[in-house]
């Protein structure tokens, strides 16, 4: 058993000052604090309100893929399989990355015409997606019911890691590093100084700080609320099952792009899988179970598997999509606002983006590089009116 | 006490696997769920729960540390959060039940 298995020491009272505080102990938030470390800017407190793993970065399926319509995605994305293959050696942590591909199965003409243009774009990108009639579909995931789906598409090198581990071993080695990870402490406040200068409260006291990364997810909204910000996003329940284990089966993820079914076997042989519901929209996170997401879950998944109709469930949950109006993350500092940073907004793809993205931003504010991610997923843009819909997202 | 002695026998844990997980720092019973997989099989928990807490309990009683990690360490720790359904159910059924009027 490597020393990296082990869970970052108990942080001991926050210092009274920081260099930089980042609220969110999520894979985003973490992934950034150890790029930050490994650059030499150690001086940094992660600020988590429950467990590690207790928000989305731990309730989610685990999907890595280059499958995307906007171009900047499946380059981050390309990039990002890229580190996830490295992740074990570096990090001293197996994150279980096994790729099987991504299998979308499509059910409409008009589909299938937005899907020859996102592939095109793949393959000009150098990514090996190809576009199967469903006969081909079938040599993949034998076990299909095809009838319905007019094509499909399928690229091997996406796929599918295990996100427990890959958290923990982003906050082992930035713990390491030096950096202070504290959980059970929840934000309550900040006070805006001036430029670069914050008291962050929290249930556990206050820390001055030149610099804040808001990287709490769904709950980004309210602490951006704390210094005067709206934010667009907002909190979308997303809910997952997960079935017995069976004897390994199925090679790739399967999504139905049309009613956001996705579903993949893990390395324990377990059936897991999700579906959009859909849910009240109050602002609120929501993470309670419902058994309308397990009736429209089977319902789905049997139409496409039937071979699973005797496979049980055994368990249900429910994690945070944390939602932007056009699919695409909220990056960098607010006008007005210099030291507070975003990074939110990733619609439930920003597990497989953290790797990607914690160092584009590590780059950013050590002076580095500045990625053209951040000039297109500025804030300001809503309310200029300059986007660019990502249409390739299930649930 | 044997080392082979089984805490969760869904995902075969032993007590020597959440020894370890305990000893590598994993101390929300969230965490050490997670670390060794126990609680997340067949029956979800209902045979390994208990032990886990008290197991879990005399860690934080050692642990320094403790006050910081978990607010409430004076008091018993609280199971994992229980997951449906209550007892593994096939697909073929809960498909069945789609677009029911009912309320929920």
């Amino acid at each position: 058993m490597s020393a990296s298995q082990r869970m970052p020491a108990a942080a001991k009272q926050l210092a009274a000052e920081a260099e930089t505080v980042i609220i969110g102990g999520g894979i985003m938030g973490l992934g950034i604090a150890y790029e930050l470390a490994r650059r030499g800017r150690s001086d940094i407190h992660v600020l988590e309100q429950e467990y590690l793993t207790s928000g989305a970065s731990g309730r989610n399926g685990g999907g890595v893929r280059m499958q995307w319509s906007t171009e900047m995605n499946v380059r981050l994305m390309q990039e990002s399989i890229e580190i996830c293959r490295d992740f074990a050696s570096e990090l001293g942590m197996n994150v279980w990355l096994r790729q099987g591909g991504y299998l979308f199965l499509i059910r409409s003409q008009a589909e299938l015409a937005q899907l020859e243009r996102t592939v095109a774009l793949q393959n000009r990108c150098g990514v090996p997606t190809r576009i199967l009639t469903p006969q081909e579909a079938l040599r993949i995931v034998p076990e299909l019911n095809v009838h319905s789906f007019v094509a499909a598409c399928y690229n091997p090198r996406d796929g599918v890691v295990f996100p427990w581990p890959f958290l923990w071993g982003y906050a082992n080695a930035a713990s390491e590093l030096g950096v202070s990870i504290h959980t059970y402490t929840k934000v309550t406040g900040i006070d805006v100084l001036g430029p670069h200068a914050f008291v962050v409260h929290t249930s556990k006291g206050k820390i001055r700080c030149e610099r804040i990364i808001n990287a709490a997810g769904a709950w980004s909204p309210a602490v951006a609320k704390l210094v005067g910000i709206e934010l667009p996003n907002h909190p979308h329940r997303h809910e997952i099952l997960a079935t017995e284990s069976l004897k390994p089966f199925l090679k790739p993820l399967v999504s139905v792009l049309s009613s956001g079914l996705y579903f993949s076997q893990s390395m324990r042989g377990e059936i897991v899988g999700g579906i959009t519901v859909p849910d009240v929209d109050d602002g609120q996170v929501h993470m309670g179970s419902r058994l309308r997401f397990l009736e429209d879950m089977s319902a789905e998944l049997l139409q496409v598997m039937p071979v699973l109709s005797q496979v049980r469930v055994l368990r249900q949950w429910a994690g945070p999509y944390d939602v932007s109006p056009d699919g695409l993350p909220i990056l960098g500092e607010p006008d007005g606002l210099p030291g507070f940073f975003l990074v939110c907004g990733f619609v439930g793809h920003g597990f497989m983006m953290a790797p990607v993205i914690a160092r584009c931003y590590a780059e950013l504010l050590c002076g580095g590089k500045r990625h053209p991610v951040f000039d297109r997923c500025k804030l300001s843009r809503f309310r200029d009116g300059t986007s660019e819909r990502e249409v390739m997202i299930i649930g | 006490m044997s080392e082979k002695c089984i805490v969760c026998p869904c995902e075969d844990v032993t007590l020597a696997d959440v020894e370890q997980a305990i000893g590598l720092g994993y101390l929300d019973i969230d965490e050490v769920k997670r670390f060794t997989g126990l609680g997340t099989g067949p029956c979800q928990g209902k045979q390994c729960m208990v032990t886990t807490c008290v197991l879990l309990k005399k860690a934080q009683a050692a642990d320094p540390h403790r006050q910081e990690r978990q607010p409430e360490a004076h008091t018993a720790p609280h199971p994992f959060t229980p997951r449906p359904p209550v007892m593994p159910v096939s697909l073929y059924v809960l498909a069945a039940g789609k677009g029911a009027d009912r309320e929920r």
